[in-house]
């Protein structure tokens, strides 16, 4: 039967286990290197670190100026999807819920841009943008992410929402409750595991995209945490050093929200994927 | 019909019970009108509003540069008619190069990415006491970003590898793998692979879990063994979730940048320099921003006929089942 654990597991269990290991090498390299000096690296790159230097992380710490970039990255990351939520599961709601032609023409404009590559607009937008006054703002780059977001999260939610019966909010109605009532008191909570699926996706979009603020933030006071991780990389190249303390302090965070999350985060990968 | 229908169903009935006179009900009418354009204005304007700049004003207006000589730094701007696509064809040989590269690069991350991410769901929906460590730790190099898995492995492949090299004597290692035009492809594959078979897994396991357990037990009973089973069950019940699998991996393949960009940054001497890294290099490093744009506009066509492709054939598979 299925369930029996036969010698043949055995040998497939020992054989995942070593891919699993071969997959985490890269990860081993870049940790055990992290915390040599510079002259161990060359020498001695594949064993583990004689002696612990974690100077390195304060020296990259500041030298990225970590809180400052951290804290861009998380302010994008918490506003982009604040406002991705709010506005992409209003206007989903009205696009169920409103049978006109308008609805449905609006709903295809969302999801038939979805095919648009990112290079195939990068070079006029950032003229709008500059006009616009977008430019080298946090709040332009989170308006940014709503306009680019808006496909993918208007799909989930219309989709999600097109399951859930209309009869509990005509009774709402009745009540004499008003449409933004019934739809925040009575629709948005029955939303929530599409919700979190949107959220995690787009989180780790949004926390991981390079090309967009590179073109959006030049003030290095706004870097977030993947720009900074690239001037730094290109700033002391081959000083492995600090750059793999960098890129480990960049790393960190996501490892902390995936092992934090983690069935929801695989769950909502699986879920939003098949859509 | 049945759309007014409900329409009128979220209206609260009492116009229509009350006795009013005709000219206030049509008052009320119109009142009632303006109000439920004024709600869906409210409700699917601002991301409307957001979406149309942020997407539908550079679209459109892209479509327009790439006909034009726009250089991003004088404010002038010609109509050159198809003098950009003439150009891209003919003498840019950087573009056609960068062209081929990518479509190559896209098929062999195809094949790669999907044999393994399907190999490694086979292996973890098996009754293996690690399953779920392992699914984490095959998925885990998704979750970061291209831009620092590209740096990852820069480190690997310049410091690792020789290091490896070196205690091993294994020739493959030896390589100086970003410095070699071949190499460094592959090294970008490697690097994409890693990254992309744990998420096309997690595809493939939620396929693989949906086969109804009696169809195994069944074929089990009746002599057949694990490839049999294999073959003749859970591969062409899996099908559909292949397809998925293999557009979404045609698509984020063909638009390669980060891992691109961090790893070899197209380099040595723009031998590995992909579509999008081309692309952005045209319009951002040498100023030509009609050209870069002409080459978008070449680049959306590509994609989206590979997407309507995509939603095509997964309609007529909804069809057919």
């Amino acid at each position: 039967m299925e369930n029996k654990y036969t010698s043949k597991t055995l040998l497939l269990e020992i054989f995942g286990i070593i891919l699993g290991l071969l997959f985490l090498i890269p990860f081993y390299y870049v940790i055990s290197n992290s915390l040599k000096s510079f002259a161990e690296i060359l020498t001695n790159t594949s064993a583990l670190p004689s002696s612990l230097h974690f100077e390195n992380y304060l020296n990259a710490f500041e030298k990225l100026n970590f809180f400052k970039v951290f804290s861009n990255s998380l302010l994008v990351t918490i506003a982009s999807n604040l406002v991705l939520v709010v506005f992409c599961s209003m206007a989903a709601y009205m696009l169920v819920r409103t049978k006109k032609k308008i609805s449905n023409i609006i709903f295809m404009a969302f999801v038939a841009a979805m095919i648009i590559p990112f290079q195939s607009i990068m070079i006029p937008l950032i003229k709008t943008a500059s006009s616009l006054h977008l430019l080298n703002s946090i709040w332009g780059l989170v308006f940014m992410y709503l306009g680019f977001g808006s496909g993918m999260t208007i799909f989930l939610y219309h989709g999600f929402i097109k399951g859930i019966p209309v009869e509990l909010e005509e009774a709402a109605i009745i009540d004499g409750c008003s449409r933004f009532g019934v739809f925040w008191r009575i629709v948005f909570p029955l939303l929530k595991p599409i919700t979190v699926t949107i959220i995690i996706l787009n989180s780790l979009w949004i926390w991981n995209d390079y090309l967009l603020p590179s073109l959006v933030l030049q003030n290095p006071e706004l870097r977030t945490i993947p720009l900074a991780t690239f001037f730094f990389f290109g700033q002391y190249t081959k000083q492995w050093d600090l750059a793999l303390a960098a890129l480990m302090i960049g790393i960190i965070p996501l490892l902390i929200f995936f092992f934090s999350m983690q069935k929801h985060i695989i769950q909502g990968i699986t879920s939003g994927s098949i859509k | 019909m049945n759309n007014q229908n409900n329409v009128e169903k979220i209206i609260p009935p009492l116009v229509q019970q009350s006795n009013v006179s005709r000219k206030y009900s049509l008052s009320t009418k119109r009142k009632k009108k303006w109000k439920e354009v004024g709600l869906f204005s409210l409700f699917v304007g601002p991301v409307f509003i957001a979406f149309t700049i942020v997407v539908l004003v550079p679209f459109f207006s892209g479509i327009y540069y790439s006909f034009t000589d726009w250089n991003g730094i004088t404010g002038e701007i010609k109509w050159v008619g198809l003098e950009n696509f003439q150009y891209i064809f003919t003498e840019d040989t950087q573009f056609l190069q960068s062209f081929k590269l990518t479509a190559l690069y896209t098929i062999v991350a195809i094949i790669l990415t999907n044999t393994i991410g399907f190999g490694l769901a086979l292996l973890v929906t098996q009754k293996l006491k690690s399953s779920n460590l392992l699914r984490t730790v095959f998925f885990m190099p998704n979750l970061l970003g291209g831009l620092l898995l590209g740096f990852i492995w820069q480190f690997i492949f310049i410091r690792g590898f020789a290091s490896i090299g070196e205690l091993t004597g294994i020739p493959l290692f030896e390589l100086a793998w970003l410095g070699d035009k071949n190499t460094a492809f592959w090294g970008i594959v490697i690097v994409s692979v890693w990254q992309g078979a744990g998420y096309i897994m997690l595809i493939y396991i939620a396929a693989l879990q949906n086969i109804p357990k009696e169809l195994i037990e069944a074929a089990k009973i009746d002599g057949a063994n694990r490839f049999q089973v294999l073959r003749n069950i859970k591969i062409p019940l899996v099908a559909p979730a292949v397809t998925i699998c293999l557009f979404l991996t045609t698509a984020s393949s063909f638009k390669i940048f980060d891992a691109n960009l961090s790893l070899t940054n197209g380099g040595p001497f723009k031998s590995t320099e992909m579509l999008a890294l081309n692309i952005y290099t045209e319009a951002f490093v040498n100023n030509r921003y009609g050209i870069g744009e002409a080459k978008a506009l070449i680049f959306f066509i590509v994609v989206a006929t590979i997407s309507i492709i995509q939603v095509m054939i997964t309609k007529k598979k909804e069809v057919e089942s």
